[in-house]
């Protein structure tokens, strides 16, 4: 599904990332893990077309993906959320949602400003989808809330149902579960669960062992900028290097 | 959505009923222009209010705008809407092309960027003295007309003016709750995210700046076939500043809010004579104490003025509110 090949990142004399080669299988829950540093979020910012890579290449469905902006690949069914979430603050929950479905519908400046009929069966539409999607994440009594209101995990929440309003091919998920709490936590890993099993392909990178063991499909371990393994939760939680890597005298 | 159009028609009606409830030809001459600064400040809102990126150089579109109309009507004896329409699209055309670069730069930059332009523009004014007649102006542009109807009054004027008001205010009211404006509020608040939802937000914006452009252009076009004299002055940085001020006055992202910033920067002038060049001054303390007590604008404010004095009503008659 999503092949990354040999990408590398160097900000100045810094190399963030060297030469990291992974694949996240189609249906499956990719788990991207580390120490602080380790590059995890710098290989998510390539992927999605926020920093350009140094070298190597992402192809998504054997497709060259690798420099594509945003934009651009949120229409080929790729997208990502993030650590900080960075919801609409000013916008209702539901219009953050709408938003989501902007690729989803195409009326242009002049439909929209004299509201001709076809727009506005478009936007009856947009809303009915945007209202499943909250329902479907389970924080549709908030649809008219104003986004900046909502405490840390239901922002969460949104931001999930918003990206899933792209109706993506695959997932990238960056901390999902960073500022939530335990039950939250649980929550956000069987939503993760629905998501894989409606047919979209995740890509996760999480500090929460405990969720990333119990969901992920795959885990890749990145430290130091380079891979340091790839396996199943029970291969990686086995593996010398890996726990030397976490306590540190490695 | 019906709650919106209801509210639009009863602004209309009054709109359409003022001339009737005033007497004296000058306050409708100041009420006219109040239209067209209307145009301007809904114009600059769709940019600063829901994409929130500001422009300081609106009066150069403007100015535009009016020159444009002016020379083609006076030098070419173009028909006055041919002329209209023809600055329009070359506006916009020009709006389209510098908006690529200059919209890459956000904040601060952007302000720089922009303001440069509307000096350049306001030179062009001033130096092409053959084909704008210098700083002492060009004169005698032809008014409008369709058929034999001369708007040759204050009061036809008014209707022409405020008709074209209305309707800009009610495509961007329209535009607002859509998906572009949806989309255009999105890259205020993160454009990062609106991207990466596949908001193409360069594009977008460099769309909306040719918009407001445009609409600039035409109330420019209609204060050179109004007034009939124009002369770079009309057109400088101090108009767009005031512009600015509307818009904030009015509150950002408030379409009426825009009208009532309009206005009141429109009318103030009538009754701070005495205060004669220090009007700026007022401007500016208009502008701090705006955005330090009513960030939202007067509309917003006004409205939670309102909520707290009616709790406070309700709290005096013994009830909980």
């Amino acid at each position: 599904m999503l092949d990354v090949h040999g990408v590398s990142c160097v900000f100045g004399g810094l190399v963030a990332l060297d030469d990291v080669s992974f694949t996240a299988r189609a249906g499956e829950i990719t788990g991207v893990i580390g120490p602080n540093g380790a590059g995890k979020t710098t290989l998510f910012n390539i992927i999605t077309g926020i920093y350009t890579r140094t070298a190597g290449r992402v192809a998504l469905e054997d497709r060259d993906i690798s420099g594509l902006p945003p934009e651009r690949l949120a229409r080929l069914g790729l997208v990502r959320t993030f650590q900080n979430i960075e919801l609409f603050g000013q916008m209702t929950v539901l219009e953050n949602v709408m938003v989501g479905l902007h690729t989803r519908s195409r009326s242009g400046f002049l439909a929209c400003a004299c509201k001709l009929p076809h727009h506005l069966a478009e936007e009856r539409r947009i809303r009915e989808q945007a209202l499943k999607l909250l329902e479907f994440v389970g924080i549709q009594d908030l649809a008219g809330t104003v986004a900046a209101n909502l405490s840390f995990g239901k922002g969460r929440m949104l931001e999930i149902a918003r990206a899933l309003a792209v109706q993506p091919r695959i997932m990238l998920m960056d901390e999902p579960a960073a500022g939530l709490n335990s039950r939250e936590t649980w929550q956000l890993g069987e939503l993760i669960r629905r998501i894989r099993d409606t047919g979209i392909t995740v890509v996760l990178v999480e500090h929460d062992m405990e969720l990333v063991m119990d969901i992920c499909d795959t885990i890749v371990v990145l430290n130091l900028g380079r891979k340091l393994a790839e396996g199943t939760p029970r291969q990686i939680q086995e593996n010398p290097e890996v726990i030397a890597a976490y306590l540190g005298d490695g | 959505m019906r709650r919106e159009l209801l509210k639009f028609g009863l602004f209309a009606l009054i709109v359409m009923a003022v001339p009737a409830m005033i007497k004296g030809g000058y306050l409708l001459n100041v009420l006219v222009f109040v239209g067209i600064n209307t145009m301007l400040a809904v114009a600059l809102n769709l940019l600063l209010g829901f994409a929130g990126q500001i422009s300081l150089g609106q009066a150069a579109f403007y100015g535009l705008g009016a020159y444009i109309s002016g020379v083609l009507t006076v030098t070419y004896g173009w028909n006055p809407w041919l002329a209209l329409a023809a600055a329009a699209a070359a506006v916009g055309m020009l709006a389209f092309v510098i908006g690529f670069p200059i919209l890459k730069l956000k904040g601060h930059y952007l302000a720089m960027a922009t303001l440069g332009f509307g000096i350049i523009i306001y030179i062009v004014f001033n130096e092409f003295v053959d084909v704008t007649g210098g700083p002492s102006g060009f004169s005698g542009v032809p008014g409008m007309s369709v058929g034999t109807l001369y708007f040759d009054s204050d009061l036809k004027s008014y209707y022409l003016i405020w008709g074209m008001a209305l309707l800009v205010m009610l495509l961007a009211v329209n535009l607002a709750q859509s998906r572009i404006g949806r989309a255009l509020r999105a890259i205020h608040d993160s454009e990062v995210a609106a991207q990466v939802l596949g908001v193409n937000a360069r594009l977008l914006k460099v769309q909306i700046f040719t918009c407001s452009a445009v609409i600039s252009s035409i109330a420019g076009s209609l204060y050179a076939h109004t007034v009939t004299f124009i002369s770079p002055s009309t057109f400088g940085f101090h108009f767009s500043v005031e512009l600015v001020t509307m818009v904030i006055i009015g509150g950002l992202g408030s379409i009426y809010g825009s009208c009532l910033g309009a206005a009141l920067l429109t009318l103030l002038p009538e009754f701070l004579r005495t205060f004669q060049d220090y009007d700026i001054v007022v401007y500016g303390l208009l502008l701090i104490v705006m955005t330090m007590f009513m960030p939202g604008g007067l509309v917003q404010g006004g409205a939670v003025l309102w909520r707290v004095l009616r709790r406070l009503r309700l709290g005096g008659a013994g009830q909980d509110a």
